[in-house]
């Protein structure tokens, strides 16, 4: 099947059929920031970071780059005015949960987030789902999920699953974009009332 | 009844159907629709019952249980034919002198009889109720000819000739080709063309094809698919089937609120027998075309009503919608090309089969046709499901057909298009109402809510409201969406509280700005619409808060302080016998006074003081006056001094 080109920040790209922008940015090395991104799960178009603009048969419109395939002719922009007050924003709004997330305080010099614009309430995790998407997907364990949904939504292990498979996978930990230890106290906490056998007998009840 | 095999067999059906049916025998059409039945339509029924038997009438007179008539406010209805006698709000004890003086004597009981609000002249007939008469109800007006549970009254009225008609005298692309001639724009909240949706899933890949039925219906107020499903299935059933013929798909499915039981059941009866019969499953009526329909209930989540949340839901997972760019008309429902539209689009489907689409395209505006069913709630005199051809004006809808507003208060703003739809102000009741018309005033259709305001109506605490209501329904799996809402929310609570701060609309507007750009699904996108729009059209009430921290409509409470006028106040201990909370200080002849420390500001003392002496103020953004001295408190009262 013939390359799909396209330009990106007025670099000529290469893409293969069912490539998305950011795929192919990465393959030119071109840098799109990501918090919910990774290469191995399917995509989830969650955290917005990656927007950018596309100008497709003379209207341009932002897409998240995550997701949008890659099309002949089309022509990218990876920063802009507006897509960067997005992009500030939704950093904005993440650094409310976890203010001293190294990636979001690294991304928030680059857009010039402030950290401390909206009232914190921190509880670390920003839904960006990679440690569920990679058990799902990857490990096919599911013993990690979303609970609740909207602003009550929360990761949780599954203590009937994670006590058999987490201690020795952890695999997610270092997937999480905020504190790996965030995973780690959710995990313990799961398996605080469900005493692994694995780890010690369960009490004789 | 035995199976049908042909468009024959459907029309001899038909005849023997009607040629048992006298038109002049007396019938009794009781509305059972879900509002009617909460307000006692269902003893009403079975009083009907037990007195047409024990008056010797159980030959003589028919009783039929529809399903809503749309007048919801008078229920529970009941509407005697052939002479269209529409009595209002019966309960059981009327029911004796209906069958007595109605049935037997023919005698038309004034009591029971709509009386004008503003001539005061009594009303028999329907369709001269001015509720009724300023409709057209060509989707929502067989509700009242059929009880949803007999296929026999579905057919009697012309059921199913428009399938009938499809698979025997068109091909499914003649079928496309009249639906998207006719314009049909999905009623469920994008107004997306019905035709070019079809297509895309007629043309797109794949030897297997869903068509679906959105009965999510999640709008605060709105019951315009509900109605319709539990009113009248097979008109949906029939608009499916339809759909399903032209795009080549063979299996349906209704994703139905597990909250509207008496649809589900409803809906679920008319597949049961119309399977019976041969109009749906294999071989429907000989033309070799099979479709099964399912139907699936949802766990009520108003985000499901996006598409591709349904579509997930369906599947079995968490309803949050996909992030993808392809439209699912061509990767849908278990990646095949799938349908999605609502009841209410299903339902306008058979009509325009039937009749063509060159009769629909004579009702609606230039790109908005046909008719749409808004549910009418709110500060409205007549609350209810009201059909109206598009193009008409705001304002004909809540006065002619709403009958304006209760208590004689002045209009304030109409809300249109369910929670992320806006606020349409007074000097816009003229806008006709159509899915470009609305959007462009800032609103939008939506699946048809329509929620009147009054005066009393604090404008950011409409939009606190609504915001609410979508931050709690929000699938939380984006974050311009997810977080952005949590925020707005938060500074709208703030500034209905007196706490808003300088910044709080600018920084309410970027917030609004990336849900919009953002926002991974509709339901995101709009979110802000709430609030955009009432910033747009009431702007002075947002820097009333903010700045003054005041509100206009003297409505939000931690903003508004009541108060007694000395120079009013008469002694007569209304107020002070009333108040829930001992805030107010009486005493006998001696001029009341507000604790403002102990008041709650329900608002008891405003409305029990009689209206001759009017000495209860509410006031906002200003200090209560101070307390009179305790020595000026007595009245001294002309004539009664010695």
């Amino acid at each position: 099947m013939s390359d799909i080109l396209f330009s990106i920040d007025g670099k000529e790209v290469k893409a293969t059929q069912g490539m998305t922008v950011l795929e192919a940015a990465h393959k030119a090395g071109i840098s799109i920031p990501t918090l919910c991104y990774h290469e191995k799960l399917e995509p989830f178009g969650g955290c917005r970071l990656c927007i950018v603009e596309v100008e497709s048969r003379g209207s341009t419109r932002l897409v998240v780059s995550c997701v949008y395939p890659a099309e002949k002719n089309i022509v990218v922009r990876t920063r802009s005015e507006k897509v960067d007050r997005i992009r500030k924003m939704i950093l904005e709004l993440l650094m409310a949960h976890a203010p001293d997330a190294f990636d979001l305080q690294d991304l928030a010099k680059e857009y010039g987030a402030d950290r401390n614009r909206f009232e914190k309430e921190p509880s670390f995790c920003i839904h960006c789902g990679l440690c569920v998407r990679y058990c799902n997907e990857i490990k096919k364990k599911n013993a990690i999920g979303f609970v609740d949904r909207g602003i009550r939504k929360e990761i949780s292990f599954v203590p009937e699953i994670a006590s058999k498979e987490c201690w020795g996978c952890k695999e997610c930990f270092p997937l999480c974009p905020t504190e790996a230890l965030q995973a780690a106290y959710v995990l313990v906490e799961a398996l605080a009332a469900f005493p692994s056998p694995s780890l010690k007998p369960a009490s004789g009840e | 009844m035995a199976r049908i095999n042909s468009p024959a067999e459907l029309e001899a059906l038909r005849k023997d159907i009607l040629s048992k049916r006298d038109p002049n025998k007396p019938c009794i059409t009781l509305c059972s629709g879900s509002a009617c039945n909460a307000s006692g339509s269902r003893e009403v029924a079975a009083k009907l019952e037990e007195e047409i038997s024990q008056q010797g009438l159980s030959n003589d007179v028919d009783v039929r249980k529809t399903g809503c008539h749309g007048f919801c406010e008078r229920g529970p209805i009941i509407v005697i034919r052939p002479e269209e006698i529409c009595y209002f709000q019966i309960k059981p004890e009327d029911v004796p002198e209906i069958v007595s003086q109605t049935i037997k004597e023919k005698k038309v009981i004034d009591r029971l009889l709509y009386t004008d609000p503003n001539t005061k002249e009594k009303i028999i007939h329907e369709s001269e109720i001015p509720f009724y008469k300023n409709q057209g109800r060509i989707v929502f007006g067989s509700n009242v000819s059929v009880d949803p549970k007999s296929i026999e009254d579905y057919l009697a009225i012309g059921g199913y000739s428009a399938l009938a008609k499809a698979l025997s005298q068109m091909n499914p692309d003649q079928v496309l080709q009249e639906v998207k001639k006719a314009n049909l724009r999905g009623r469920g909240g994008g107004g997306f063309p019905a035709g070019s949706k079809w297509e895309g899933t007629r043309n797109a890949p794949g030897d297997i094809k869903y068509v679906i039925v959105n009965a999510d219906e999640g709008d605060p107020g709105a019951y315009m698919d509900r109605s319709l499903l539990e009113g009248n299935p097979h008109a949906v059933l029939e608009g499916l089937t339809i759909g399903a013929f032209a795009v080549g798909a063979h299996e349906g499915y209704i994703y139905v609120r597990q909250e509207y039981p008496l649809a589900v059941e409803n809906v679920n009866i008319a597949i049961k027998t119309a399977e019976e019969l041969g109009l749906l499953g294999k071989n429907i009526l000989g033309s070799g075309f099979d479709f099964v329909v399912k139907v699936h209930r949802g766990a009520g989540a108003f985000v499901c009503g996006e598409s591709t949340a349904l579509m997930t839901a369906l599947e079995g997972r968490a309803g949050e919608p996909r992030p993808k760019y392809i439209r699912s008309n061509v990767v849908g429902l278990w990646g095949r090309p799938s349908v999605l539209n609502n009841v209410e689009t299903w339902a306008n489907v058979p009509l325009i089969i039937n009749k063509g689409a060159d009769w629909f395209t004579q009702l609606g505006t230039d790109s908005s046709k046909g008719t749409k069913i808004f549910s009418l709630v709110g500060k409205i005199t007549n609350t209810g499901l009201v059909e109206v051809p598009m193009g008409t004006p705001l304002k004909d809808i809540i006065f002619d057909i709403g009958g304006g507003i209760p208590g004689g208060k002045k209009f304030k703003a109409v809300q249109t298009g369910g929670p992320s739809g806006g606020c349409i102000p007074e000097h816009l009741l003229d806008l006709p109402v159509g899915f470009d018309e609305l959007t462009k005033a800032g609103s939008m259709m939506g699946s048809g809510g329509m929620i009147v305001m009054d005066e009393d109506t604090c404008m950011v605490d409409v939009a606190r409201y609504f915001l609410e209501f979508l931050t709690d329904e929000s699938c939380g799996k984006c974050v311009p969406c997810r977080e952005g809402m949590r925020q707005m929310l938060k500074i709208l609570t703030r500034m209905t509280k007196g706490k808003g701060k300088e910044g709080d609309i600018e920084l309410l507007e970027e917030l609004a700005e990336t849900a919009q750009e953002a926002a991974l699904c509709a339901l995101g996108k709009s979110s802000p619409n709430p609030f955009l729009s009432t910033l747009k059209y009431f702007r002075q009430e947002y820097e009333a808060h903010v700045k003054e921290k005041r509100c206009p409509a003297l409505s939000c409470k931690e903003l508004i302080a009541f108060y007694i006028d000395p120079e009013k106040c008469q002694a007569c201990t209304s107020c002070a016998r009333k108040c829930p909370s001992d805030a107010i200080v009486g005493g006998k002849n001696l001029i009341h006074l507000v604790d403002q420390e102990k008041c709650t500001k329900c608002g008891t003392c405003f409305e029990v003081c009689p209206p001759r002496f009017r000495a209860v103020k509410k006031i906002s953004g200003e200090p209560v006056p101070p307390r009179i001295p305790e020595e000026a408190r007595t009245i001294v009262r002309e004539g009664k001094q010695k």
